[in-house]
């Protein structure tokens, strides 16, 4: 990102991961989420909810790190991350 | 692109065991600050670790009056401008509770701006979330007593021009002891506040500058809440202990954010067992325990 430099101990540090959920029905489409998610994981979808909103998808799921803040500032309770556990991601590697 | 679908879930969110989730989704509209503010309170009482059966949760009349009924806590929907008496008297009949005051600008500063005052002179312990739209919005968009200078309403299409309320000032003038101010994108810091209010003994006041999309946008042609967002992540600036007299907010125009004041003063529970202990002396039991303890 643009706003900081890349530290200086990146091997040792351990980046988390993240697994969005979104639950469309209860979204209305403010578009929080996709404005202030620092890696821009996710935008908002072209499909409709039953309300006639556009609920956001997610575009990027490699890149979430897990940092809460789509589900801190969701107004709806609608998206929530999950801390994708050590043991699954040694699996994937 | 590779556009990839995450799971459809009906899994639980993580703050549902606080919701009352029969009355989710919620009525407020799409890009309102009020369901953050929420969530915001939501994660300070999970950080807090209290018992959530010893907190009540007191709103008046509004949109932000709505949040008494969508928490699952002991809440309570009060009279309008009356949620602060309400919880007054919540307070000194359990003072093992914690009470929380969640309403709007308008409820609390105009319609109950006498009961606020009183409420902060006395200094009961209760904490305050007053969440500042600057309209009144459930009510079609009337000017509230914290409408800024020149910004237009639907009683005032030419632009107001009543002095608006300072609400930091009114309360710490009136005797509160812990105020700070946030903006609804100032998640964490504010869900940090509102931890540090529920804790504090005394009349601790957290006033919230929410976007109001349908009225205050919409009249103002400012966009949508989003917008409003963007607005205050660009102009609102963190000044703790900042001098109460320069933070009055204009319209579009910088927003100070921060903790105001934290000072320790004798709450009126601490003040009424002072004083009848100083009169009657061993004969007298102190009310409450004194420390909100029994």
């Amino acid at each position: 990102m643009a706003f900081w430099r890349t530290p200086l101990d990146i091997d040792k540090l351990k980046i988390p991961k993240g697994e969005l959920h979104i639950i469309k029905e209860r979204c209305k489409g403010c578009g929080f989420c996709v404005e202030y998610c620092p890696k821009g994981v996710l935008q908002l979808s072209d499909e409709f909810n039953s309300k006639g909103y556009h609920p956001p998808e997610v575009v990027k799921p490699e890149e979430c790190v897990n940092c809460d803040l789509c589900e801190v500032l969701c107004p709806d309770f609608a998206i929530y991350c999950v801390r994708i556990e050590e043991e699954e991601e040694e699996v994937d590697n | 692109m590779s556009v990839e679908t995450t799971k459809q879930v009906s899994d639980e969110h993580p703050m549902e065991h606080l919701l009352r989730m029969d009355r989710i989704p919620h009525i407020w509209c799409s890009t309102c600050g009020l369901g953050t503010t929420v969530r915001a309170l939501a994660e300070a009482l999970e950080q807090l670790e209290i018992d959530h059966d010893k907190v009540a949760v007191v709103s008046g009349i509004g949109c932000t009056g709505r949040v008494a009924g969508y928490l699952k806590l002991d809440s309570f929907h009060t009279t309008h401008g009356r949620a602060v008496p309400f919880a007054m008297g919540l307070h000194i009949a359990r003072p093992d509770m914690k009470v929380i005051v969640f309403s709007g600008d308008g409820d609390l500063v105009s319609i109950g701006g006498n009961h606020f005052i009183h409420t902060a002179r006395r200094n009961i312990d209760i904490t305050v979330i007053c969440v500042n739209n600057f309209i009144y919005a459930m009510t079609g968009g009337q000017v509230a007593p914290t409408t800024p200078i020149r910004a237009r309403s639907k009683t005032t299409p030419y632009g107001n021009y009543e002095t608006p309320f300072n609400i930091p000032l009114l309360a710490a003038s009136s005797g509160a002891v812990y105020v700070a101010r946030w903006t609804a994108l100032h998640v964490r810091r504010m869900a940090m506040s509102f931890a540090e209010a529920i804790s504090k003994r005394g009349f601790s006041l957290v006033e919230v500058i929410a976007p109001c999309s349908t009225l205050y946008a919409r009249l103002n042609k400012l966009g949508t809440g989003l917008s409003l967002m963007k607005f205050y992540h660009d102009n609102s600036e963190i000044r703790h202990g900042a001098d109460l007299n320069d933070i009055a907010i204009d319209y579009q125009s910088k927003i100070v954010v921060g903790k105001f004041l934290d000072v320790e003063k004798p709450t009126y529970l601490d003040a009424l067992n002072h004083h009848n202990a100083g009169i009657f002396g061993d004969k007298y039991k102190p009310y409450g325990g004194g420390n909100g303890s029994d």
